[in-house]
């Protein structure tokens, strides 16, 4: 397949692999982060680490949006799915995450709420037009790569005179995350594998701080294995040279300014909330976005006058420190026995981009070559 | 009431389904032309028939695909395939299948014999008739369109004894050809989904190409299995989990069209969890593999066939991947649905 299979080349990851051996020998440790979940997904799917030698350790970041969202919004969500009036569209990711007492979407839906899985939001602005005696709510989640397309969504609606079209805004910002890893000191991160979609709308700029400020190198990639590769390469010559620098790996589709268009419809139709509940993060302040004023008839939170209720994850769940970096997925109590893709207990075992889930499906076989050495 | 079915322009209504003359109507202008045979023709509320000494298999299964026509097949011809493959995976000869219809009130008699006329081809094709069936319609709402259940027996060679418990460690594993095409095919019309593709779907009758198959590797063939709903990927961790072993497989191996694969890109798929109907996946102690791997290719339906792996001591029941990229992975079960009625 042709833009893809380049990407994927055995032979070309071996020559890297070799050279990422060669120009790491000596006792040192590289502690890396993805912070995606595409990344780490790609790192699972393709056996990426079974190229790389054992003092370059990855460390999967909180970039799953699925991931990061707390119970209390996944509540919310369902308890406005479970109006009789609702038609709740939602991403694939979101019907099975776990709510509060075990509750999802999937199961709303099963015990009757109107849930409907979408592939693009505009699908869910095509159901409001087709169902004009129905509300319909698209639950909005992800990062700055989702964002736009939830704008462009309003936008429609707009154009179309929609009066049951709104959405539950979940969208939250990349370096609000990397900022508090970083600030928190806890897992020991030397340097990170930058966003690949992300950084297409909002550039490579938005990292610079963190080489100038924290001296963190940052190596944007894409999400196949050789540009995870390249940059891991990349990011060890940053160390090994006193280097800390945001490079761009990724420069068939990443610029430093990003999408102009993509950033200006999201500044117009978003505001940064004062606060918002991260899961594994706590409450991170300037960290998510709500709609503008101007567009209130839009957001479902006010239109339904949906309030968020505190909610407690199980407290054995270690979604929390490992979307922080500081636990692997094999460390949690809970991960195979209770919590495994079927049955999560956690959201970090849903989402295919969770570090869980990755390496239930992929992984999990090392754990057994580790047990016996 | 004495009049034809307006097969062109009506549609089916309650009464078709009432025991009344217009069901005696439906079942003689549809069904009865369709797959025209002595058993049928007797009138007979069952089919009887002489049996053989040995061994006989027999199956059951349901037809729900949305939508009911889709590029390489319909629901007629994937319910005369599927029933037929599934006695064939026992390497039993199919005989006789039955069919049962649940038509949604309102459901186009034109789509209807379309579906009926492309069961009776099938079944004619492969030498394996429809003996009995029954008819039901439901209001409107209560299905979609048509639902198809069958049932099929078939006599099992003497001698032979497939069974997924049998395979063990050291077995090699073989695929009658490129993975993904069914399920790419019928997603390819959903509605919410719809995309440009040339694939058809590979829903075929594999009878043939087991009774080459059990031929040429007699005793040393241990199990077959056709990968369905949830793909290559379900066959491997059934049998991983039935036989108390594990698999350790080459992706470079697995044989994937382009445009499945294409397909799988965009849509976030795995083709080794995508349904086939018209694969087959073999196990087969080393010493009988070369013979069936060379039977396998001579028949047109396993042109493409591999081996793509084999069987490993291994106590937690791993389906290990070498990754074309050169890395290991975990080929898993699918948690929940890839996507719902493929079948």
């Amino acid at each position: 397949m042709k833009y893809v299979d380049e990407y994927r080349d055995g032979a070309l990851a071996q020559k890297i692999a070799a050279t990422i051996a060669r120009e790491t020998q000596g006792e040192r440790v590289y502690r890396l982060m993805e912070f995606c979940g595409g990344h780490t997904h790609a790192i699972s799917r393709y056996g990426l680490e079974d190229l790389l030698p054992g003092n370059v350790q990855l460390i999967h970041g909180p970039g799953c949006p699925v991931c990061v969202l707390p119970m209390a919004r996944i509540d919310l969500g369902i308890a406005c799915a479970r109006r009789p009036e609702v038609i709740m569209c939602v991403y694939g990711d979101m019907m099975r995450v776990p709510g509060s007492d075990g509750a999802s979407f999937l199961k709303a839906k099963a015990e009757g709420a109107d849930v409907r899985m979408v592939y693009s939001t505009l699908d869910a602005v095509r159901i409001a037009e087709a169902a004009p005696e129905r509300e319909v709510v698209f639950f909005a989640i992800g990062f700055e790569t989702t964002t736009p397309p939830t704008a462009l969504a309003i936008r429609a609606a707009e154009k179309k005179g929609l009066k049951n079209f709104s959405v539950i805004c979940n969208h939250v910002l990349t370096p609000a995350a990397m900022t508090a890893i970083l600030e928190s000191g806890e897992c020991g991160v030397e340097g990170f594998i930058g966003p690949a979609h992300v950084s297409t709308v909002i550039g490579s700029r938005p990292y610079e701080i963190f080489a100038s400020k924290y001296r963190k190198p940052v190596v944007i990639a894409g999400f196949e294995p050789l540009d995870v590769a390249q940059a891991i390469l990349m990011l060890v010559r940053q160390i090994n040279q006193g280097r800390a620098e945001v490079e761009n790996e990724y420069i068939r589709a990443v610029t430093r300014e990003g999408n102009a268009r993509a950033q200006a419809e999201v500044a117009d139709l978003f505001e940064l909330r004062d606060t918002f509940e991260w899961r594994g993060l706590g409450f991170l302040l300037l960290s998510a976005l709500k709609l503008r004023e101007g567009y209130a008839v839009y957001d479902a939170e006010i239109r339904f006058g949906l309030v968020e209720k505190p909610a407690k994850d199980n407290p054995a769940c270690e979604c929390g420190t490992i979307l922080r970096g500081v636990k692997k997925p094999a460390e949690c109590k809970l991960f195979g026995t209770a919590c495994t893709p079927e049955t999560p207990m956690g959201s970090c075992m849903v989402s295919p981009e969770g570090a869980c889930s990755a390496h239930w499906t992929y992984g999990r076989f090392r754990e057994r070559a580790r047990a016996a050495e | 009431m004495s009049r034809g079915l307006d097969i062109k322009r009506g549609r089916v209504d309650l009464s078709h389904g009432a025991g009344g003359r217009a069901m005696g109507r439906l079942i003689e202008d549809i069904f009865l032309a369709a797959f025209d045979n002595e058993f049928l023709r007797a009138g007979d509320d069952q089919a009887a028939f002489d049996v053989s000494a040995g061994r006989m298999a027999m199956t059951t299964d349901g037809y729900v695909v949305s939508p009911l026509f889709f590029p390489g097949g319909d629901i007629g011809k994937l319910a005369v395939c599927g029933t037929i493959n599934d006695l064939a995976m026992a390497g039993a000869r199919p005989l006789y299948l039955t069919a049962s219809f649940i038509v949604e009130e309102g459901f186009a008699l034109a789509d209807l014999k379309r579906i009926a006329d492309s069961m009776g081809e099938a079944s004619k094709a492969a030498g394996v008739p429809v003996i009995a069936g029954d008819t039901k319609v439901v209001e409107r709402g209560k299905a979609d369109g048509v639902f198809i259940s069958t049932a099929g027996v078939g006599a099992i060679p003497d001698g032979l004894n497939l069974s997924c418990r049998r395979v063990r460690a050291g077995d090699v594993v073989l695929l009658s050809g490129s993975i993904g095409d069914h399920g790419v095919a019928v997603m390819s019309k959903r509605e919410n989904l719809e995309f440009e593709t040339e694939i058809l779907s590979d829903c075929a009758a594999l009878h043939g190409l087991v009774a080459d198959m059990v031929e040429a590797a007699g005793p040393h063939l241990r199990a077959m299995r056709d990968p369905t709903r949830g793909g290559l990927a379900a066959v491997l961790n059934e049998f991983a989990h039935a036989a108390g072993v594990g698999f350790s497989i080459g992706e470079g191996a697995i044989p994937v069209r382009r445009e499945v694969a294409a397909a799988c890109e965009f849509l976030g798929l795995d083709p080794l969890n995508v349904a086939n109907e018209g694969k087959l996946v073999a196990f087969v102690a080393p010493e009988g593999a070369e013979a069936l791997l060379a039977a396998m290719r001579a028949h047109p339906l396993g042109r493409e066939a591999a081996v793509i792996g084999r069987a490993v001591e291994d106590a937690n029941g791993f389906v290990e991947m070498r990754t074309a990229f050169g890395g290991g992975r975990i080929v898993d079960w699918l948690a929940g649905e890839q996507l719902p009625r493929i079948c």
